[in-house]
């Protein structure tokens, strides 16, 4: 019994501390727990389809880089350096299972928790906040984006792709997309409300894969359709990781890390504001 | 439940005639798998939004992304000796048809299965009338092949509208690209009647067979410009058969006559194959 | 209507239903009871013609279900334990759908289903999609689309789980009025008083096979007494008055929180125990139900 008031105890002093810091209601400091809820599901969870996460974009590689590479030859890069058709795609592939990845998790996985499993209004029930859960959610999804990334890159070395040692920027590079996508992901799901809904966001992903200078240089677009892309996330993210993979990098790079940066502090403020707004009345 | 029901409340205003007299049994059997279409058909119409929209959205974005985006830099490099003489897009144009179709049917055939058996349990529903196994598998690929055939006929549209294709083999590319898409749905039905948990079953067919398929079955590039050891992947898979079949309708790719005999019997035998695997199926899951 | 001999259910080397005989006529409400994996689903199964008997007899409406499955099922309704309603149709469409698998005309559907929505009280909510309803609703929409056919036998798997009193005696009374116009009934249920309400005769299955058979009343008389005398004398005491009592009753039942008198005359008990100078905590005379019954038969082992 003492083990229990000893708990009980040092919860309440836990809580008592907390009351008076600023914004307890909305964070206590312990986003870790939901991170280790995310993990200890994850073992017991289907390892094949989490672990080949990054098998669709070697496909995408072997097809369009060396299939397609073979009709093409090579293409100039944003510098005017030639270089091979896959090691052009290479780092575009990897920007966008960055972003597969963290949308997956964060719209998919989270419509699911929230609706089906009721999972955060459980986790809301304790005296976890709307940002403990957020940050553990997405934290979640850049452990993934993270180990998705490395893999990708040892496959790619070996292949002769990666000319220049800035490449291992692109790992960080790929978590902060991840990051970007995730959070913003995540506001975005948080207001949804059926699955129909959900299969808009897919509506709107693939167009922004094909057309964001994956496959080929903007410029065989004209003017106004090169502004929009330019407006959207995923070409940020793949000029991002081209130039850290062929080693064009430059201090203008920081506009896109900016872009990511707002991203990011938006999606988590939404985030939070809704599962506030829904849970905690 | 309002409390206050009256309960002197008539079970049946009208007589009670009794399924005897209601239900004719040699109709309700020889029309068994339409009723099962009528009802997948109805549910379909729920989303016919996305159906268009996906069914439209789709060809229009490959084409200009793929197609023509790619298309410029394959062309601009003389990659047209490669691919038999034609442009990058007519050389695309048959294998984005196939592969529209195989989504198609793969949509209809797979998501029904997990609704019948896991989701909402309807197929038990189903066989609780004088529904059987077979006029369930029967009735779920004939509303496939419905919304195949709107999809495949909005793509020809697109591809027509750019200059893809020519008018005169839209007919008969449909045969081709829906056989191509009918055998891969039978199978995919039947695999699907073995998920017996949630748990990510789409993603790993999404990773391992769909991917894999999509881009190893000549549909981006010819087949023998792959390594052989990857070209196994299109010779098994119905897509680059269908692909094959399509191209030599649509802009006479030079092919045997014994090859193209060869693409549609090895088409047909999927499809019979994956019919008889299903019927097995579902009828198995439906009595456990 | 049903006849059953020998019934057998084989799944791998579990025998879910070994050799059960009984009959049900035309126009009576037929029970079935018995805890969590008796073999009553079974049982129910291969009634609705769709899963195959691996052993013994069974003929429905004078058909063999093995061979003309389909043709049974045009005369069955069906209330599976677990509502299989269309979720993303809505109420109406989910009647009409289910109506058109047995190739009734739209035409008598349309009626048809107005009449059905009135039935479950549902018409309402005729435009919600079925993953909206309640659970209640669910149930009753479920029942209702069994009853699209006008089927000359109904079976309903546990049809009143997960209802409030209300909605229990509401379908009671529609079950009721069912039977009055000549549809037969098999129902499995959990509950002992819905079982002694709606059925004119039940079996009671534990392990695969029969345990009893008879009418509500019949089987009280045959395995429980007239009346039950419920002493508590709080958990510690119990055993050791037990012994003291048991030549009381027929039987005496000792459980952790009270003890239990089968006899003819409860009050008549009590006072004998009063005279003996023992003082229960609570004391209780009822008369005996089918749950005694069941109990007695079945045992209070939770099965899982």
């Amino acid at each position: 019994m003492s083990m229990i008031n000893l708990a009980v105890d040092s919860a309440v002093a836990i809580a008592e501390r907390r009351r008076n810091r600023p914004g307890r209601s909305i964070y206590s400091g312990r986003a870790r727990v939901a991170l280790e809820r995310n993990f200890m599901a994850f073992r017991s969870s289907n390892w094949i389809i989490v672990l080949s996460g990054f098998v669709e974009p070697l496909f995408y590689l072997l097809a369009f880089g060396f299939g397609i590479g073979k009709l093409i030859g090579g293409v100039t890069d944003g510098d005017g350096h030639p270089v091979q058709y896959a090691a052009y795609i290479a780092p575009a592939l990897l920007a966008t299972s960055a972003m597969n990845g963290a949308i997956y998790d964060s719209t998919w996985n989270v419509f699911f928790k929230m609706h089906f499993a009721k999972l955060y209004e459980t986790m809301l029930a304790t005296s976890l906040g709307p940002l403990d859960v957020a940050i553990g959610e997405i934290g979640w999804a850049l452990l993934r984006g993270l180990i998705y990334a490395i893999g990708f890159m040892a496959v790619m070395a070996p292949l002769g792709l990666i000319p220049s040692w800035w490449a291992l920027m692109a790992i960080p590079g790929a978590v902060l997309i991840a990051f970007g996508f995730a959070s913003f992901g995540m506001a975005i799901t948080s207001y949804l409300k059926t699955f129909h809904q959900m299969n808009w966001i897919n509506f709107f992903m693939l167009p922004m894969f094909l057309f964001s200078g994956t496959f080929y240089p903007l410029s065989i677009y004209p003017q106004w359709i090169q502004s929009i892309i330019q407006a959207m996330p995923l070409w940020h993210a793949i000029q991002l990781e081209r130039a850290f993979m062929l080693g064009n990098v430059s201090w203008g790079l920081l506009v896109h890390v900016l872009y990511f940066a707002v991203m990011i502090i938006a999606g988590l403020i939404f985030t939070t504001r809704r599962l506030t707004a829904l849970f905690i009345k | 439940m309002s409390t206050t029901t009256p309960v002197e409340m008539p079970v049946h205003k009208s007589q009670w005639q009794g399924s005897k007299k209601l239900v004719n049994v040699s109709r309700a059997r020889n029309f068994a798998w339409l009723h099962v279409t009528e009802a997948r058909l109805r549910n379909m119409m729920k989303w016919w939004g996305s159906i268009a929209a996906f069914g439209l959205g789709n060809p229009v974005l490959y084409l200009f992304s793929v197609g023509i985006g790619i298309g410029a830099l394959v062309d601009a490099n003389g990659g047209s000796t490669q691919l038999g003489g034609v442009s990058y897009l007519t050389f695309l144009a048959p294998a984005l048809l196939t592969s529209a179709a195989i989504q198609a049917y793969q949509d209809e055939t797979s998501f029904p299965v997990m609704e019948g058996f896991l989701w909402d349990k309807n197929f038990f529903a189903m066989n609780s009338t004088p529904i059987n196994a077979r006029d369930i598998v029967n009735g779920v690929m004939a509303s496939a092949m419905v919304r195949t055939l709107v999809t495949v006929a909005i793509y020809e549209g697109v591809l027509l509208a750019f200059g893809a294709i020519t008018f005169d083999v839209a007919l008969p590319m449909f045969f081709s690209a829906i056989l191509a898409g009918a055998a891969f749905g039978a199978v995919m039905m039947a695999v699907t009647t073995f998920v017996k948990e949630d748990d990510g079953f789409f993603a790993i067919v999404g990773r391992f067979v769909i991917a894999p398929m999509m881009m190893f079955s000549g549909t981006f590039y010819p087949l023998e410009s792959m390594p052989s050891y990857l070209q196994w992947v299109g010779w098994i898979s119905p897509l680059w058969h269908g692909t094959d079949l399509g191209r030599t309708i649509s802009y006479g790719s030079p092919q045997q006559p014994w090859v193209t005999m060869f693409h549609w019997v090895y088409l047909t035998i999927w499809l019979a194959a994956g019919l008889a695997f299903a019927y097995r199926q579902v009828a198995k899951r439906l009595s456990a | 209507m049903i006849i059953a001999r020998g019934l057998t259910k084989v799944y791998g080397d579990f025998t879910a239903v070994d050799g059960i005989d009984f009959e049900v006529r035309k126009g009576e409400a037929f029970g079935l009871l018995g805890p969590n994996g008796a073999g009553k689903s079974t049982t129910m199964k291969m009634i609705a013609s769709v899963s195959k008997r691996t052993g013994g007899e069974l003929t429905i409406l004078g058909l063999d279900p093995n061979k003309r499955g389909p043709e049974i099922r045009a005369h069955l309704g069906v209330v599976p334990q677990q509502d299989n309603l269309d979720r993303e149709l809505k109420v109406h469409e989910n009647l009409f759908s289910y109506g058109r698998f047995f190739g009734l005309s739209r035409k008598f559907l349309k009626n048809k289903v107005e009449e059905l929505l009135e039935f479950a009280q549902l018409t309402e909510k005729r435009n919600s999609k079925a993953e909206e309803l309640s659970g209640g609703m669910k149930r009753r929409l479920t029942i209702a689309r069994g009853l699209v056919n006008e089927p000359e036998i109904l079976m309903l798997d546990e049809p009143t789980t997960g209802l409030d009193p209300q909605a229990r005696h509401i379908l009671w009374d529609r079950l009721f009025r069912l039977k009055e116009q000549g549809v037969t009934l098999v129902i499995t249920t959990h509950y002992m008083d819905e079982a002694e309400q709606l059925c004119d005769r039940l079996i009671v299955m534990d392990k695969g096979k029969i345990m009893a058979e008879g009418s509500p009343a019949d089987l009280i008389k045959r395995y429980a007494s007239k009346e039950v005398l419920e002493v508590r004398f709080g958990s510690s005491k119990n055993q050791e008055v037990a012994e003291q009592i048991s030549h009381l009753g027929h039987r005496t039942e000792v459980l952790p929180d009270r003890i239990l008198i089968y006899s003819e005359n409860g009050e008549e008990d009590l006072q004998a125990i009063l005279k003996m100078g023992l003082e229960p905590v609570t004391s209780l005379v009822r008369r005996s139900s089918l749950e005694d019954v069941f109990l007695r038969l079945t045992g209070r082992t939770l099965v899982e």
